[in-house]
């Protein structure tokens, strides 16, 4: 049995003592060898979502265990790079891989983080100071995929880089988990740059987790109906309704079948989420996976 | 070597899209038996697809015996499909139609409508197979 990759218990976070809570009674479960979408509102929680995994803030009530562990003890076998990319400005980009070396001993994996930042065409010599924001972007990912870490924490990874080093470096994520196995979880509000690349959705809404499970069972959980207007959708769970004429179209989660003169259709995953967010008081759906032993690509 | 294109608005199933490109790989024999298939890791560092979606394509391919996974080795090609190699005397007696038919006037249209009246008339309506996900968009090639 392998550890979870992330397990969070009721976990919530709040900045000063009166302050408003930025996560609360957050509780899921994400299975290592996934490749997790983390999808919200600006403002959502998703950064303190990553950062609490990270060990870089302290929950304020319940727990968050990485890796079987607690994310401090984790930290060796974690890589994480924030929002803003830190870097040191003054080091040149060689250094700063040199200085990856020394800080990972005997666990460096050079060529992949050579082969990262050989994708950008970028000058080994020049300073961190002078490279754009996607440059940046590339330097932080090779550091982090150097680690060669079991889990991958991303913030908003993609969103400096133009769409050919987006798709190229999505790629080279992509070919991390199939080859090691790696667990990803990346943040993003734009669910159409993650949809084909991850394979489970953690959907958080003020602060809350309103949607969490591998994406193919939270689409399969909801179907898309148009019907007569005046129909009564009970004893389905709508998640969002709207009355058009003489047509209504919601979004359900079926209770059982439905009626065969209703039209009913397969949700997409952005459908999935933008009415869930449309609809705060929609209730959270977290489907415990029916099978959990998807294997990590050989 | 199949170099599978990913069309992200397409409306087809991603991974319905590796199985109906292998498929037509294995048609046109750019594929024979005996090739091996891309390793999953290949696939997603050129697609930037997720690795599962590409096992879950490669796993259908299996069931339909068409490839067969060896352990440590890779996904070989078992069989081909159809038997119309893109070298054959009927290809090329096709290409020598369609020449004609451009030099006489028809343009693209026109020759994809006579050629689906002809396929239609000698050719019963394919079985459609749909992959048995519950994928409406599949589209039976």
């Amino acid at each position: 049995m392998t550890d979870p990759a992330i397990e969070a218990t009721a976990l919530g976070k709040r900045f000063g003592r009166r302050g408003a809570w930025a996560l609360r009674d957050c509780s899921f479960r994400l299975p290592a060898g996934r490749v997790c979408a983390v999808v919200g509102p600006n403002g959502a929680g998703k950064s303190t979502l990553l950062a609490l995994a990270a060990g870089l803030l302290a929950a304020t009530e319940g727990s968050v265990a990485v890796l079987g562990t607690d994310p401090a003890s984790a930290r060796p076998r974690v890589g994480f790079v924030d929002q803003d990319k830190p870097l040191y400005p003054q080091l040149t980009v060689a250094e700063t891989l040199r200085m990856g070396a020394d800080l990972n001993p005997g666990r460096w994996d050079a060529d992949t983080a050579g082969r990262v930042v050989a994708g950008g065409d970028l000058d080994p010599g020049k300073r961190i100071r002078s490279l754009s924001g996607g440059q940046r972007t590339r330097v932080a990912l090779a550091l982090a995929l150097g680690k060669r870490p079991e889990l991958l924490l991303l913030d908003e990874p993609m969103a400096d880089l133009d769409p050919l080093a987006r798709h190229e470096l999505m790629g080279v994520l992509m070919g991390q988990a199939a080859g090691h196995g790696t667990t990803i979880v990346m943040s993003s509000h734009v669910v159409a740059e993650l949809e084909d690349s991850c394979d489970h959705l953690l959907l958080i809404g003020g602060g809350r987790i309103r949607l969490a499970g591998e994406i193919d069972d939270l689409l399969a959980a909801h179907a898309r109906v148009s019907a007569p207007a005046e129909t009564d959708l009970a004893p389905h769970e709508v998640v969002e309704s709207r009355t058009t004429g003489r047509q209504l179209s919601a979004l359900v989660r079926p209770a059982g079948p439905l009626p065969g003169d209703w039209r009913t259709a397969a949700p997409s995953l952005e459908e999935l989420v933008l009415s869930h967010l449309r609809n705060p008081e929609a209730p959270a759906l977290a489907p415990t996976p029916a099978h959990d032993t998807t294997e990590a690509a050989a | 070597m199949v170099d599978y294109r990913i069309d992200r608005h397409s409306g087809v199933a991603t991974y319905v899209q590796i199985v109906q490109q292998t498929k037509q790989a294995l048609r046109l024999g750019v594929l024979v038996p005996g090739d091996k298939l891309p390793t999953a890791r290949e696939v997603v560092e050129a697609t930037a697809v997720n690795p599962n979606t590409v096992l879950k394509a490669y796993r259908e391919l299996e069931r339909e015996g068409l490839v067969e996974a060896r352990r440590g080795l890779g996904t070989f090609v078992r069989r081909s499909l159809g038997a119309a190699p893109a070298d054959s005397p009927l290809r090329a007696e096709l290409e020598d139609w369609a020449a004609r038919a451009r030099e006489s006037g028809l343009e693209r249209e026109d020759v994809a409508a006579l050629f689906t009246d002809v396929l239609e008339k000698h050719f019963q309506a394919p079985q459609s197979h749909q992959p048995h996900q519950a994928h409406p968009q599949g589209d039976p090639s």
